[in-house]
Order: C-alpha cells, then structure tokens, then sequence
C-alpha cells in the first residue's frame, strides 16, 4: 500500500493551536486507559501480598519482589497440582508450533490452488471453506469430542494440534488465497511455457514471493492457536492444558488465599509470547486483523 | 498416467482440506444438528424425537438470562467500540507525529488471549483493593464500584473489558477506511471551501459504509462466540447472571451432560451468527465475482 | 510447403459458452501471423490454445506438422510474451531469461552463452542483474522478448505485448519486432485489437469477431478487399465509409443513387460492377475520395458536396460530408481550401469501391 494521505484540520490561525493541544490530550488520555491494565499487571505482579492489601493499586512498588513470578512460574496452585505455569506453557508451545506450521502450509498450497490453478468448483470449495470460519466453534464441540474419542487422541496435545490445524485452514486458505489472486494468471502461464510444473511453479516463483503473506499467516495462526481456551478447555485433560487454561484454573483456584501478585505474574507469563510478536511484527499482525474484514 | 497426474495434481492437493472442512465443519453441523432433535442426555441417541430440545431451552430461565445477555452486551459492546474506534481513528488522522506509538498502544490488548484480559480486569475491579479502593483513597469514601460481584452490573464489567481489548482493532480498520477515501475528492471539497468536519460527516464517513459492515460483522461474531472473558471474568456469575450462550452450551456440554441442551443451544448460536454473517458473505462473494 | 502451425476446426466452448467456432487458420514457415479483433473476440484464447495453455474442445493444433493437439506447453516448442510480460518478480532479468533453461536441465555454461547472446541482440546486457520492478515498460519488454530469444523456438507467440506501453514507445518497439522477424525469419504469431500493429506487422492477418474468423488475407487484401462490413470498419483509421444506396442496372454496369438530406440524389455509374442487388453498402476508403483535379482515372465521379467539417491532421486533412445519412470522410491535402460550410467538389475512385449486401453485411464484388 502506498503512503497514505490524511484529512487533517490544518492549524491555520492561533485559535487552532489550543484545539492541537486539546486533540493531544485526549490521544494521552486515551493511552493512558489502554496502558493501564499492562501497568497494573506489571506493578502488581512485582509486589509483596502485603503491600498489595494495604497499598494503592495504582501505586509503584514500594519494594520490588519477583517472588510472585517465579512462584508462577514453577509453584502457583491450580486445585490439587502446584506446579506453576512452566508444564502448561511448554504444552503451549508444543501444541503452537506444529498446528502453527501445518495450517500455515496446507493455506498456502490451498490458496495457490484456489487462486492460480482455478478449475471448475474450485470457488465453490473456497466459498465453503470461508463459511467454516464464521461459525461459532460449539457447534463443532461435541462431536468433535467424539471423534477425539475415536481416533484415540482424545486430552492428547497431538489431538488439539489436529482441532486447529482442521478450524485453522480456512483462514489460512483465504489469506494465502487473497494474496495469490492478486498475481497475474500470467505468470503461471509464462512458467508452464518454460517447463516448470505445478510444483517447480510453487516453489521457485510462488515461494519467493509470500514472505510478507507467509509472515501474516504464521502470527495470525500463532496468536489465534496460543489465545485459545474454548478448544483447550474442552479437548485436554490435566498435564496436557495450555497455558490459557492453566492461567484459568490458578486464578480461580478455590484454594488457599488469593495470590494477586501470583495471577498478575501469571497471566503476563501467558501473555508473553503473543504480546512479543506484536512488539516485533505488528505489522503483520494489524495486517493479518484486517485481512479477513476489509474488501479487496 | 503421468499425464493424467499431472493435470489433476491441484484437484489433488485441494481434495484433502475440502474433505476435512466437509466432515469437520459441514458434517459436525449436521450431527449436531441431528442431536438437538432427540432426547440425548449424557450420551447421545440417535432417534429423532422433534424440537424437544428447544422447547427446554426456551423454557429454561438460565438460557433466558443467557440472550437477554447477548443482546444487552452484544449491542453496547459494538456499538461503544465503534465510537470509540471511530473517534480514535479521526483524531489519529490528524498529521499526528507521534501515530505510529499510539497506534501500537491502542491496539495492543487484541494481541492477548481473552483469558488474559479477565483476569487482568477482574484484579482493577476488584471492589476491596481494584478501582475502588484507588477513589475511596482519593478521599471519596463513599464511592462503589462493585460491577463484577452486583448480578445486575457485571454484564457490563464484560462490556467495559471487551470494548477495552476491540475498539483498537475497530480503530485500526477505520483508520485504514479513512485512509482509503479517493485523495482527490477530499482536494475538491477543499476547493469548494467545505469545512473539515463537513468533510468528514459528509463525504469520508458515508464512503466508508463498507468499512462499517465489516467492523459490525467482525465485532457481531465476536460478540456471539465470547466465552473466555466471561470465564475469566466472571465466570458466569454472579450465579447465571452474566451467562451468555457460549457458556451455557459448555456448562451443558461439559459440566451438566446434557447433551441435548448444548446442541441445541448451539444451533441456536450458529443461526444467531449465520442470520448476520450469510447476507455479508455471500454480497462479499458476489462482488469479487462480478 | 508445409505450414509451420496449422489449426484445423477448433471449437473452443466453457459451458455452454462458445469461445471459438470452427477456427482454421495457418502460418507458413517465417510468417508473421496476426490475429486481430476487439477485445472478447476469442483471439487471444485461440493463442492460449495454440500454445496449450488451455484446452481445446474439439479440433486439432499441428505445429510442423505435429499433432500438438494433446502435448503440454512445455513440449510444444513454442515461446510466449504477455501482454502484463509475466517477468518472474523475484529472479533477476538473467534469472528470468534463463529460468526455462535452467528447468530443462541445460549446463550452466550453455545458459551463460545464450544468456549473452540474447542481451547483446536485445541491448540489454547491463540490465541482467536487475530485478524486474527496477526496470522501465520498454525494458521490461525487452527481458520478455529474451525470456522467449533464447528458447529459439519453432513458433513464437505474442499475446498483445505493446499495449501496455506508451505510444513512443509503442512505434519503436513495433519497428524492433519487425526487425527481429526479419532476422532470425522466425515464425510468429500475434495478437492484437490495435489494426495498425496488425497492417504494419503481418504477413498475413486473421480477422477475428465473436470467436469467428471474418477474413483471412495479406494486409493488403485485407485492407482492399475487406470481406464484410466488419472487417471494412475495423480496419483502417479513419474507418471506410459505409454508405447506404440503390443500385439499377445500366448497360453492363451499375447506376448507384445515393440520398441527400440537402439535394437531388447523388447519381455515380460504376462500369466495372454488375449483377447488384437494389439496396448496397457502398464502401470507400477516405482516401479513395479526393478534392476535384488531384485524381484521375475511369471511374472517377464528381460530386459537389457540403462540407460539415474540417479537420486538419498534420500530413492531411479530413472533410467530413453527410451522404446517405451517413457521415463521409475524405482524406485530402493538408493545403485544401475546404472550409465548413462551403460546397466542394469531391471526386469518388469507384474503381476502389466495395459493396456489401446491408442484411447479410457480405461482400458483394
């Protein structure tokens, strides 16, 4: 996309200069309500469970502890097992990356298929894969536990990874089929006439051109697979929980006081991974936002 | 042969994904389907028996509780996000320098998990230590803020937490919208000497219908399928109070085993999203055919 | 001697849609084949079809005189440039050129060599480490015409490769094609929707309309001899004037009556065309039609015409008359007289004329 132009009120006269403070203002003010969930999070996570009853929520540390990180980290209790965040979050990692990984190729083969290889049906088989990325995931539930069941997977991280890798391709298949659609048929011509094949096609031209796709596709599929808690709740059993799950369960364990240090620890500890990407690759991530929603 | 593999190669490839999408999401519906016109329990039957189901679910005062919910946190939850993100997007639009930053703040939170954000919600509202203990200190004594644990408040405590993680995404389409309005007619009503914020309402916000379309649809869809935040949150409660129908097809589905139930309710999720999504989706398709 | 490509009765249909119906057409060895028509006339599928990148329904494609109906591109020994020139964006111009070489297994050495053959003939030697988005249209023309040198195939195809250049451009890219032509005495097919291209070029012009072929010729009898109203309108600018009259019998000859809103009819003999239905087209080329005393010949007729407008286009000059409720235009010397307003004497060469029948659109002498 091109630099884009801004509408913008010019400040032309004096009087326009108080209203450019005012609109700074309010962009402050309005930063400040985004940031300060993050700042209390981050404040409270660093003090001691004294400090956090007798102290202001809003208020720096007094003391710094990171007590309550590593307790969430390797001991915080979810009802009966106290072993911190550390298993669950390596069962994230286990289960994101592969699902991650197959969703992301099979969307790139099925995008170039849909938009370079058109044959007849191909745009009734995108229509239906598209469909089976609005419908609301508990209709799947229940016999999808079932089929877990089945084939043997049922509470296993293989068999979550196979849940999202199936609800993943549709929108990995639209975004690979978006950005491919937007590549003259051309080129696939001028290749067949040179001798290359469907699949010399694919990866010498194709390939070397979806880096910035490919980028989208992976933190998209990344955030999405990493923030899950419906199909993490509902197809794992205790050891194999992701992180989400986990976090759910310490900070609403029943048991024992109220540790909100611990939570707040916790709950950056699973935000961690996905907020570093957006530090890092927001682009791709805003980009990948407004894929699935805006024309063209 | 060779010849022959080499033609269908794609056909191919494509098959496997289109028989995984036709069983995993056309023919889970369909079973799911199936299930909520019989008296399946803990386990599922087979025997059709009509619309049973959905006469305990509409019966049900919890699943009552669960749409009224939906709606009253559906429609502020999309329509304060809208604003908001409308409003954030125009005034990010005005030659800010330091945009880039904001933006990023701004939109940050739609990077966490919903799970995230409840439990980072649920601590500042926390009534003895969060928000309202932070003004009693600034000497209001008096002053109540209890939204997550009053049964009549705490839908809007969910409100308040998912405005807070959407309307950045809302602003960053609507940037994007704002962006997008032809250079040359904006040139041409500053010729004619139209104000800016004539401009805007009249020229640059009317061209971005399709832009608010889209928010809507995203944000309706979001809206439906929320089910972390409340657990996080809330947890439902107090008692069924902030009940949405997501949750109360996983309470029947996974705590009550009432098969029947979820499957039902679930339906009724599934027309609730298809009866917004169809209508766009399938003007979304005709457009780029033609 | 043998055509180099041939395509016999190809039909080509998508549903129920017919594409092409019943094509013929050839090119000799070193001809210069274009296939020329508006745009959805279903030419520039016929050149996907001869090269195979899409399927044909019924028919068949030989190609020095090989069954080529059923093989793939790649073993059709063809090359193609596109109109878009499809230049593979990530590889370099010398990666572009050398792709197809480089698929089929060519040693490095050999695509080195040709590589630099083909640069040095299209002048494009200090382009080759290039990325496409770094070149100008002219020079991303010319890798496209590398891509397809370098092949040295029996038949190359164009698929409207200057119509996304400038017109400068155009005309001296135009020139180089039929340069190129002339040298390697290639065969060639090419398509365009721009007559001017297809007169210049060709050796031999396919007419196309609704994926039929109109008329098949030399520029010239293409040009001359058009073999319907179509073809005379789409080719030649200005188009050739078409205009309605009533032909009668005169000895061994025609009298032809033209009407004119502003006058007795207008009354020509034309003695060298008989056996003419009563109601015609009659077609004249603007330039077949002059001032009074700057053409001579048999069939020269005088017309006193009013003259509507006037249109001064450097070399020559057009006036534009109304006969037959039609508007006619005449190429004249660019020092006429003629003024809007003003009668002038025209004279039309009936010895140039052609007559079309006005229902069928046929041609009829």
């Amino acid at each position: 996309m091109a630099e884009p132009t801004s509408i913008s009120f010019l400040p032309s006269r004096a009087g326009d200069v108080a209203l450019r403070w005012l609109l700074f203002a309010v962009l402050a003010l309005f930063a400040l309500f985004y940031l300060m969930p993050l700042f209390v999070m981050i404040t409270t996570s660093l003090k001691s469970l004294d400090e956090i009853r007798t102290g202001s929520l809003i208020a720096l540390p007094e003391r710094v502890t990171f007590e309550a990180w590593s307790t969430a980290w390797s001991s915080a209790c979810s009802g009966i097992q106290c072993e911190g965040l550390r298993p669950y979050f390596w069962n994230s990692v286990a289960l994101t990356v592969p699902a991650v990984a197959l969703s992301t190729l099979l969307g790139a083969v099925n995008g170039y298929v849909i938009a370079q290889w058109r044959f007849r049906g191909a745009n009734l088989i995108f229509s239906l894969m598209l469909f089976g990325c609005f419908i609301p995931f508990q209709v799947v539930l229940l016999p999808m536990a079932r089929t877990l069941g089945f084939m043997g997977v049922a509470g296993t991280i293989p068999g979550l990874v196979l849940v999202h890798v199936i609800y993943g391709i549709g929108f990995t298949t639209l975004f690979f089929r978006n950005y491919y659609v937007t590549i003259p048929v051309e080129l696939v011509k001028a290749a067949k006439v040179d001798g290359a094949g469907f699949f010399r096609i694919f990866w010498s031209i194709f390939m070397p051109l979806s880096l910035p796709i490919l980028m989208v596709t992976v933190i998209w599929q990344f955030t999405q697979i990493w923030n899950d808690f419906l199909f993490g709740v509902s197809f794992s059993q205790a050891g194999t929980q992701p992180v989400t799950v986990a976090l759910n369960n310490i900070v609403n364990s029943t048991t024992g006081v109220k540790e909100y240090n611990v939570n707040m620890a916790a709950a950056i500890i699973a935000a961690f991974p996905t907020l570093f990407v957006y530090a890092v690759a927001g682009k791709y991530f805003i980009r990948g936002l407004t894929a699935g929603s805006v024309k063209g | 042969m060779a010849d022959w593999l080499e033609r269908n190669v794609p056909r191919i490839l494509l098959a496997p994904s289109f028989l995984i999408v036709l069983i995993f999401v056309y023919g889970f519906i369909a079973w799911t389907a199936w299930v909520s016109m019989t008296r399946s329990r803990l386990l599922p039957k087979y025997e059709i028996e009509g619309f049973i189901q959905y006469d305990r679910l509409f019966a049900a005062p919890r699943w009552d509780t669960a749409m009224n919910n939906l709606f009253i946190f559906g429609a502020l939850f999309i329509v304060v996000s809208m604003m908001l993100g409308l409003l954030l997007a125009i005034l990010l639009d005005q030659k800010i320098r330091i945009e880039g930053t904001l933006r990023t703040i701004y939109l940050y939170p739609m990077a966490l998990s919903m799970i995230v954000t409840g439990t980072a919600w649920k601590w500042i509202m926390n009534p003895g230590l969060g928000i309202e203990a932070v003004v009693r200190g600034w000497g209001f004594e008096s002053f109540v803020f209890d939204w997550v644990i009053d049964p009549d408040m705490a839908i809007y405590a969910i409100v308040v937490a998912a405005v807070w993680q959407a309307s950045g995404f809302v602003m960053a389409l609507f940037l994007a919208g704002l962006r997008s309005v032809d250079d040359e007619i904006i040139k041409a009503a500053r010729v004619d000497g139209i104000p800016t914020w004539r401009i805007y309402s009249a020229i640059v916000i009317p061209s971005m219908a399709p832009v608010f379309l889209s928010a809507f649809i995203v944000l309706a869809h979001l809206a439906i399928k929320s089910f972390d935040l409340v657990i996080a949150l809330t947890g439902g409660g107090p008692g069924y109070a902030t009940d949405l129908p997501a949750t109360y097809m996983y309470a029947m589905a996974f705590s009550r085993g009432d098969i029947g139930q979820a499957a039902s309710s679930a339906m009724i999720m599934m027309a609730v999203v298809f009866a917004i999504v169809v209508p766009y989706l399938y003007s979304e398709l005709r457009v780029k055919r033609g | 001697m043998e055509a180099m490509l041939e395509v016999r009765d190809l039909d080509k249909n998508y549903g129920a849609t017919e594409i092409l119906k019943d094509v013929n057409v050839s090119a000799e060895p070193g001809g210069f084949l274009v296939l020329v028509g508006p745009s959805g006339c279903g030419k520039s599928t016929l050149l996907n079809c001869i090269a195979g990148l899409e399927s044909i329904s019924s028919g068949s494609i030989h190609i020095d005189g090989r069954d080529m109906t059923h093989v793939s591109p790649k073993d059709r020994n063809i090359a193609m440039v596109f109109q878009s020139y499809a230049l593979y964006p990530t590889m370099s111009v010398a990666g572009n050129i050398t792709f197809g070489m480089k698929v089929r297994g060519v040693d490095a050495a050999t695509r080195a060599s040709k590589l630099q053959d083909v640069a040095r003939q299209l002048q494009i030697e200090q382009l080759l480490d290039r990325r496409p988005s770094q070149l100008s249209g002219g020079q991303r023309q010319r890798v496209a015409m590398g891509r397809a040198l370098v092949r040295d195939p029996q038949l190359f195809l164009f698929d409207e490769p200057l119509s996304n250049l400038d017109a400068k451009l155009r005309v001296e890219m135009r020139l180089e094609i039929k340069k190129l032509h002339h040298d390697l005495g290639a065969t060639m097919v090419y398509v365009t929707h721009d007559q001017i291209e297809a007169m210049t070029l060709a050796t031999k012009i396919v007419v196309l309309k609704d994926g039929v072929v109109q008329q098949t010729g030399s520029p010239a009898e293409i040009y001359r001899r058009p073999a319907n109203l179509f073809v005379a309108d789409f080719m030649g600018s200005p188009a050739m004037n078409l205009i309605p009259a009533r032909a009668s019998r005169e000895g061994s000859g025609t009298r032809i009556q033209i009407e004119r809103a502003d006058g007795a009819p207008v009354e020509l003999i034309d003695t060298g065309n008989g056996d003419l239905p009563e109601d015609v087209i009659l077609g004249l080329r603007p330039e077949d039609i002059a001032e009074a005393g700057f053409r001579s010949g048999h069939h020269v007729h005088e017309v006193k015409c009013l003259i509507d407008m006037v249109e001064p286009a450097g070399a020559d000059t057009f006036v534009v008359s109304r006969l037959g409720g039609k508007q006619v235009t005449a190429r004249l010397h660019s020092d006429t007289m003629a003024r809007p307003g003003s009668t002038l004497d025209l004279v039309f060469d009936l010895d140039r004329v052609s007559y079309f029948a006005p229902d069928t659109g046929e041609r009829l002498n």
